[in-house]
């Protein structure tokens, strides 16, 4: 027992103060793309084609991203000889609506709370069941991160739970593979209403790498419909957590 | 041994595929029986199409004492007699090959699908089921005991937890687990029929994908493979770097793993401890590359990011503050006696039935079985320096964590040795194209264990076949093995012990 006392003093307090402090993030952190158009030359389309996700488009001599597609490996802005785009270390990502991941200017329409009448009922305790449809475990990993001490999700009354019953909403990753395609139906036909639906990474949203491979299903919104937009190929854990966070009205800065 | 029924070949190594001895079926059947009943592990076994309506069956062998690799093939048609009621090694890769290419193994004991999905060959299944008929994941015949107060319990795929989809069925007595029988497939999206197309701009993202949580090891054996076929010599500096980001995978998973041990049996703080110090090692991926799974490190030819002395400083520093806090977070575990009530003789894996299965990795060392990669099938950076082997005898739940500590303390001091020997990595990304008419086999220790990649080249230098073995492949059954006559209450933490990948399985 003694030991185990000092192991805990050895080990310190370790939860990061976000939201009230700012996170720390890797110098090489890949966040927000930012795009500067007078810098895209008309004719280029170098970083449209180096693209794996086919992230990015040049429609009308203007150059717009997909983050529900993009894997955020920056091979556009390294390609780019005008340097037109640059990804930033802004973590935060979230969106309620599918079109606002299409960035073509720096201003991002983040996710904005619940109405208020459902922020009621889950602002201060969000029960989640998470539905792993083919996933890499990528992005599992990357949520379950959240219910450890350096993040400690419990603070916030976000908790995942062991069944369907118990839950407030789900949180999807993968792009739905065939063989999924079912048991997610059930799941949230299970939760009762009403209910919220938070899709997280590339996958989800979109099918991500694996986008039209006939075994797959292109992300969750064709079967269940989304609330929540976190995108990354995997989202950064602040950033999931962030997305959480503004969509219960906790976060509302820009 | 040499054997004239088979080419024998180094990992990572290229050899022409006309050396590949084609033999008959018969032969073919009896060589790789023997050879596994003298001790070599099928690593790989896969069909290839060719020209015409006929397929080649591949068998790649590794003898770990000699750290020789063994390559045969044979030319069959719809059918062959099975393998697998002589070597239960083949029983996985079987249905694998009936699966895909509609080859039926005759006389393959429980010929089931594997990943649940069509054909690869639209006119043939191995099942007869018809072409427009929807299959259904997880719906066939499952291993079932029968007799008065035996019961079934079935679980998944969806699991109460953070945790990937598959399906579990125990049949019990009592508490008592009879069998259990594993049924995978829900996370299957196409990776290898994809990749049977040619590789192209998606090919290193599928790579860093086969399993997220090996990011590191899949794309280095992707890479070992493609610089192998093309001849193209990496630096020792990236070759380093490439080193360092697979042993800090290694760390953050064995870590992580300890911790959720320790929570599965409700002893809280090493689970809490353990899965923050996770969290620290990713991050010191993410040091090195953005990213904590080190997506976009490692690539053809070399790594994408480069390292300065103040950065591999910074590194060093880091890993000797982790190194202290994992110390005193693991070592309660091995102090506390309610700990080890539960790991010790839980879940054992006999040696017989580990070498009888040809399981890799942990398990298998946690059984006693002196194979690594690292050591045995030397590739990269381990081809100069060498991590000695790490193994334990019992086979139980204890052994799967105590080897797990011990490579988090050798994978600690041989980062710290890469960091003084390499401080600078520059940038190195230089691609070739690969030669024509090869065979390639990549071997490499992911922390799981044993991930294998064969790439086969045309006679233009594309490639024309590419075929991945995770190690979770190898060691689902030995999961079920561990269960047998175990407390259905000890499933969890006899699956953690394993923490296999239903991903890099279902592909």
């Amino acid at each position: 027992m003694i030991k185990a006392l000092l192991a805990r003093i050895q080990q310190k307090h370790r939860t990061i103060g976000f939201p009230k402090t700012e996170p720390q993030l890797p110098d090489r952190f890949c966040g927000k793309p930012e795009i500067n158009q007078t810098n895209c030359s008309r004719d280029c389309k170098l970083c449209v084609e180096i693209c794996p996700v086919a992230a990015l488009k040049k429609e009308n001599k203007i150059l717009s991203i997909d983050l529900g597609k993009c894997l955020f490996c920056s091979q556009c802005a390294n390609t780019c000889p005008e340097s037109a785009i640059k990804f930033t270390r802004d973590y935060r990502l979230s969106t309620r609506t599918r079109e606002n991941l299409i960035l073509s200017k720096d201003e991002m329409n983040l996710a904005a709370a619940l109405d208020k009448k459902t922020k009621s009922l889950f602002g201060r305790s969000l029960k989640l069941r998470q539905v792993s449809a083919g996933g890499c475990n990528a992005c599992e990993a990357d949520t379950n991160v959240l219910g450890t001490v350096g993040f400690d999700l419990g603070r916030f009354g976000i908790q995942f739970v062991a069944s369907p019953r118990h839950a407030d909403g789900l949180l999807i990753t993968g792009p739905v593979t065939e063989n999924m395609k079912l048991a997610l139906q059930k799941t949230y036909e299970a939760v009762s209403n009403p209910k919220i639906v938070i899709a997280v990474g590339a996958c989800a949203i979109s099918g991500g790498i694996y986008e039209n491979h006939f075994e797959v299903n292109n992300g969750a919104e064709k079967i269940v419909p989304i609330n929540l937009y976190i995108p990354g190929c995997p989202p950064h854990p602040l950033t999931i957590l962030d997305g959480l966070l503004r969509l219960l009205g906790k976060i509302e800065n820009k | 041994m040499e054997n004239s029924n088979s080419i024998s070949f180094y990992n990572c190594h290229a050899i022409d595929i006309k050396q590949i001895p084609v033999v008959n079926i018969n032969k073919f059947r009896n060589t790789v029986i023997e050879d596994v009943a003298s001790r070599k592990r099928i690593v790989s076994f896969f069909a290839v199409p060719s020209d015409s309506s006929s397929f080649y069956l591949y068998a790649i062998l590794a003898d770990d004492k000699s750290g020789k690799l063994s390559a045969l093939s044979s030319e069959v048609y719809d059918k062959y007699p099975s393998l697998t009621p002589d070597c239960a090694q083949a029983h996985l890769f079987e249905r694998e090959i009936a699966e895909q290419w509609a080859i039926v193994p005759e006389g393959h004991p429980w010929l089931k699908p594997v990943r649940f999905h069509k054909s690869y060959i639209d006119s043939r299944d191995a099942w007869n089921r018809n072409k427009n008929e929807q299959i259904k994941p997880s719906v066939m015949d499952f291993f079932q005991v029968e007799g008065e107060q035996i019961h079934e319990v079935a679980v998944g795929p969806v699991h109460a937890g953070i945790i990937e989809p598959g399906h579990f069925r125990f049949q019990c007595h009592g508490e008592n687990v009879l069998n259990l029988e594993i049924s995978l497939g829900f996370q299957h999206r196409g990776i290898e029929r994809t990749l049977l197309k040619g590789l192209d701009k998606k090919t290193l993202y599928y790579m860093q994908t086969i399993a997220g949580d090996t990011t590191i090891g899949h794309t280095t054996a992707y890479c070992h493979l493609i610089e192998s076929l093309s001849n193209n010599q990496v630096s020792p500096e990236a070759q380093s770097l490439r080193g360092i980001a697979l042993e800090l995978e290694r760390l953050a998973n064995h870590t992580g793993d300890l911790g959720a041990l320790a929570g599965d049996i409700g002893y809280l703080p090493t689970s809490s401890f353990c899965g923050r110090i996770r969290g620290d090692f990713l991050n010191l991926t993410a040091l090195l590359c953005g990213n904590r799974f080190g997506r976009g490190l490692v690539s053809p030819g070399g790594v994408n990011y480069d390292i300065n002395a103040k950065t591999a400083d910074l590194l060093a520093k880091k890993l000797i503050e982790l190194k202290k806090d994992v110390e005193v977070a693991v070592k309660l575990l091995w102090n506390t006696s309610s700990v080890l009530a539960r790991f010790e003789d839980t879940g054992i894996v006999s040696p017989e039935i580990c070498r009888e299965l040809g399981l890799v990795g942990v398990p298998a060392r946690a059984c006693g079985e002196e194979i690594d990669c690292r050591f045995n099938f030397p590739a990269g950076i381990f081809r100069y320096a060498q991590i000695p082997v790490s193994s334990w005898h019992k086979g139980d739940v204890f052994a799967r964590a105590y080897v797990r500590w011990l490579e988090i303390q050798k994978s600690i001091s041989f980062i710290l040795d890469q960091i003084k020997a390499y401080p600078q990595v520059l940038i190195t990304k230089d691609k070739k194209q690969p030669a024509p008419d090869k065979l390639c086999v990549s071997l490499i220790e992911g922390w799981r264990g044993e991930i294998c990649h064969v790439g086969i080249t045309d006679k233009n230098g594309s490639l024309s076949h590419y075929k991945i073995t995770d190690p979770s492949f190898h060691n689902w059954l030995g999961l079920s093995m561990a269960m047998r006559n175990q407390q259905i209450s000890d499933f969890p933490l006899c699956n953690k012990s394993f923490n296999l990948s239903y991903c890099g399985h279902d592909l």
